[in-house]
């Protein structure tokens, strides 16, 4: 039932379950939010961790996004690459980075990556899982690089290279192959590229464009887009209409206000007699 | 047969060249049985910013009532009116709030934002019914007709039509994607919003 | 802690993905389908043909669950070889059509899961494009899409091939057909429109060109990049394959 008060406290809202369990004792099933299919990579190299990412956002077998973002700012120096219900991704990564920048004003220290592995982890065990977010969560703090992957039901790993996804066995195969300790920048970089690559062109929950970030001690720098290898061809034929093709019943213009100009008639005093 | 089958109806929006434009049909159903062919699904927010809500008819008249209420606080606290972009993250907090028991709806926005220099911009946005959010630089679509509309657009769009160009454009796009779909149709209206007008017509279509 | 009792059981049907197109003209007809087969998030191949030359004169797509697509091909070859031992020519394409329907009706309880079209040229020299369902129901039409991106395309080929929802200028009236130049335009257009917004089309694309005896339509054939001829008779009616580059993610 919903709630008396206009202001709707912090956190999930429940109100709707009891109607929407009745729909699904009927035969109304839960519509399909959108997932990101995906592939999302990280990997450690000598100075620090690459993270990687796809850009496809799929609705079932439909591409709803061709370039959506999935690597989500935790602090300056911690990203998290996010699969699974987009939604999910999306806010919870927004909740921690929040909370992430609220304990480092509190504790006077910069924030490790540890400790969101730890808040991402207990809050997806506590929902058991019904929040949907799989993530690679990477960066550099006082300790040193740290890479760690958490599933849904927030168990977590840390490793020197992880991949999550549909696409992570096609990026886990380059990983195997490719990965060696302490690489140089360049080659981490271009290992990433493959491995999103791989996850590109043989799954079919990832596509369009590579993501990528770079984090070392002192510096976080983002590759929206670093590659871009399936861009649209121009199409064959110009699909302009004459201008009064579509047949219309009644139409109705309405002026907005482009421009203010207020004048003040009789001086700026208010009139006291 | 989903729940965000049961009544019915589409909505797309497109960009132009300084210009912005929404559509949707006017069906409302039980099901196979059409009810109303006069069923709104396109409102106004601001001047310049038209939110489309395709899905359950009860969650579409719940949540324009709601979104009209969080704007007006807005507006009240801020002073000012509310940003596209702005607004678009509010309908997809709104929308999160209820992740485990959601509103049956699919948001289509469509707005001009103010750039600095006193221009403006148009934007587009769409959200699933949790509020993962769809900023696209062309097109986005929602509702039963989607998989048509998603065609359609893809054949027919192309950057920085005129406003009397995009009308075109998108009115040519929801008419053929509705009459592929069993559950959409029975009347189309179309928002053309520009700098200093919005010009809203309703089709001539198939009522069948 | 008793178990209920557990049905298992063999699903002896697949979806392979992929999406076929075939539009007639005046005096041709284009037989298209992309060329990736699929299961599930994995691509079994990137080329598997799902259009196939049946005469000279009639090309049969087939698209759903690939193995009964290529074993029903296999079978309406034998017919056709048959019936041209039989009758000293080759089966005319509205036959061939009826043929299609009763070989898939025979199976009407354990069903070729195939959707099929069958584009060609008429007896009467006139493009022809017939479009089936899994049992058999069938109709002559100027124009259809097929299988996983059916409902991105079918929309869009109603608004320009029939002209739909469009009001000609005034004093003028939209063209019965179209010319083979803008409908191999719009095919290619209809694929890779289909591959941007759907995971299960993509890799290639692979059009047949139907051509009527002495057809003016040729013309529009001369130039186009790595065309190829397939025709083996001296009939009159030809058939070409031209074959482009879809999005490979």
């Amino acid at each position: 039932m919903s709630s008396s008060s206009i202001y709707s406290p912090p956190g999930f809202d429940f109100s709707n379950q009891l109607r929407n369990n009745f729909m699904l004792q009927k035969g109304l099933p839960l519509p399909k939010a959108t997932s990101t299919g995906t592939t999302i990579v990280g990997c450690l190299f000598k100075d620090g961790i690459v993270l990687g990412a796809d850009t496809r956002a799929t609705e079932g077998p439909i591409v709803a996004d061709k370039n959506c973002e999935k690597i989500h700012y935790i602090t300056e120096s911690i990203r998290c690459c996010g699969a699974g219900t987009a939604a999910d991704t999306e806010f919870t990564t927004a909740l921690i980075s929040s909370n992430m920048e609220m304990h480092a004003l509190q504790t006077g220290r910069k924030p490790r990556v540890v400790t969101a592995m730890t808040m991402l982890k207990q809050m997806l065990f506590r929902y058991q899982g019904q929040v949907g977010a799989a993530l690679v969560l990477g960066g550099v703090d006082a300790t040193g690089a740290h890479l760690f992957t958490i599933h849904p039901h927030g168990s977590t790993d840390k490793l020197p290279y992880v991949t999550m996804g549909s696409g992570s066995l096609a990026a886990m195969a380059v990983f195997e192959s490719g990965w060696k300790p302490n690489m140089e920048r360049e080659d981490a970089l271009n290992l990433v590229k493959l491995a999103i690559a791989a996850g590109i062109f043989n799954d079919l929950g990832s596509g369009s464009n590579i993501d990528a970030c770079i984090i070392t001690a002192n510096n976080t720098e983002m590759l929206r887009n670093v590659e871009m290898p399936n861009v649209r061809v121009q199409k064959e034929r110009d699909y302009k209409f004459r201008r009064g093709t579509t047949a219309w019943k009644k139409e109705d213009v309405r002026k907005l206000i482009v421009e203010e100009q207020t004048l003040l008639i009789g001086g700026d005093e208010m009139d006291t007699s | 047969m989903s729940i965000m089958e049961y009544n019915g109806g589409s909505v797309v929006a497109m960009v132009g060249k300084d210009c912005v434009a929404i559509a949707s049909d006017l069906r409302l159903g039980n099901q196979a049985l059409g009810i109303s062919s006069n069923f709104q699904k396109i409102f106004p927010i601001t001047d310049r910013i038209y939110l489309g809500l395709p899905g359950l008819a009860t969650d579409v008249t719940t949540l324009r009532e709601r979104f009209r209420f969080r704007v007006n606080m807005y507006t009240i606290k801020e002073e000012r009116e509310i940003e596209p972009e702005t607004f678009a993250h509010l309908v997809s907090s709104t929308l999160y709030e209820h992740r485990f028991g959601p509103y049956f709806v699919e948001p289509v926005m469509a707005g001009l934002s103010k750039t600095p220099s006193g221009g403006v911009k148009p934007f587009i946005a769409a959200t699933d019914l949790i509020g993962c959010l769809n900023f696209a630089k062309d097109f986005v679509v929602a509702g039963t007709a989607s998989s048509k509309l998603y065609g359609v657009a893809e054949g027919l769009w192309e950057p920085d039509l005129e406003a009397e160009d995009l009308f075109e454009t998108i009115s040519q796009t929801l008419l053929n994607a509705v009459d592929r779909d069993a559950y959409s149709g029975w009347g189309c209206i179309v928002h053309v919003i520009t700098k200093d007008k919005v010009v809203t017509r309703t089709l001539k279509g198939r009522m069948d | 802690m008793t178990q209920r009792p557990q049905q298992h059981s063999f699903n002896p049907y697949t979806e392979n993905g992929g999406t076929i197109l075939a539009i007639a003209g005046a005096d041709f007809s284009v037989i298209a389908g992309d060329t990736r087969q699929s299961e599930g998030y994995s691509i079994q191949t990137r080329y598997a043909p799902k259009v196939f030359r049946l005469t000279d004169k009639a090309v049969l797509a087939v698209n759903g669950f690939a193995a009964d697509g290529n074993m029903f091909v296999k079978k309406v070859r034998q017919r056709l070889e048959w019936y041209r031992h039989a009758h000293s020519k080759d089966m005319p394409i509205r036959a061939i059509a009826r043929l299609i329907q009763t070989m898939l009706y025979a199976r009407r309880f354990f069903p070729y899961y195939v959707y099929n079209i069958l584009g060609g040229i008429e007896e009467d020299g006139t493009g022809a494009v017939y479009s089936f369902d899994p049992v058999g129901s069938y109709e002559r039409e100027a124009c259809r899409a097929a299988g996983a991106a059916q409902s991105l395309m079918q929309p869009f080929l109603d608004n320009q091939i029939y002209f739909k929802n469009q009001t000609p200028a005034p004093g003028t009236s939209f063209p019965q057909h179209l010319p083979l130049n803008t409908v191999l335009s719009l095919v290619i257009d209809s694929f890779t429109g289909a591959t941007e917004r759907h995971i299960e089309v993509g890799d290639s694309l692979e059009m047949y060109v139907v051509l009527a005896r002495e057809s003016p339509s040729i013309q529009a054939l001369q130039n186009i990049v790595g065309i190829q001829e397939r025709t083996s008779t001296a009939d009159g009616e030809r058939i070409f394959v031209i074959r482009r580059d879809l999005k490979k993610d």
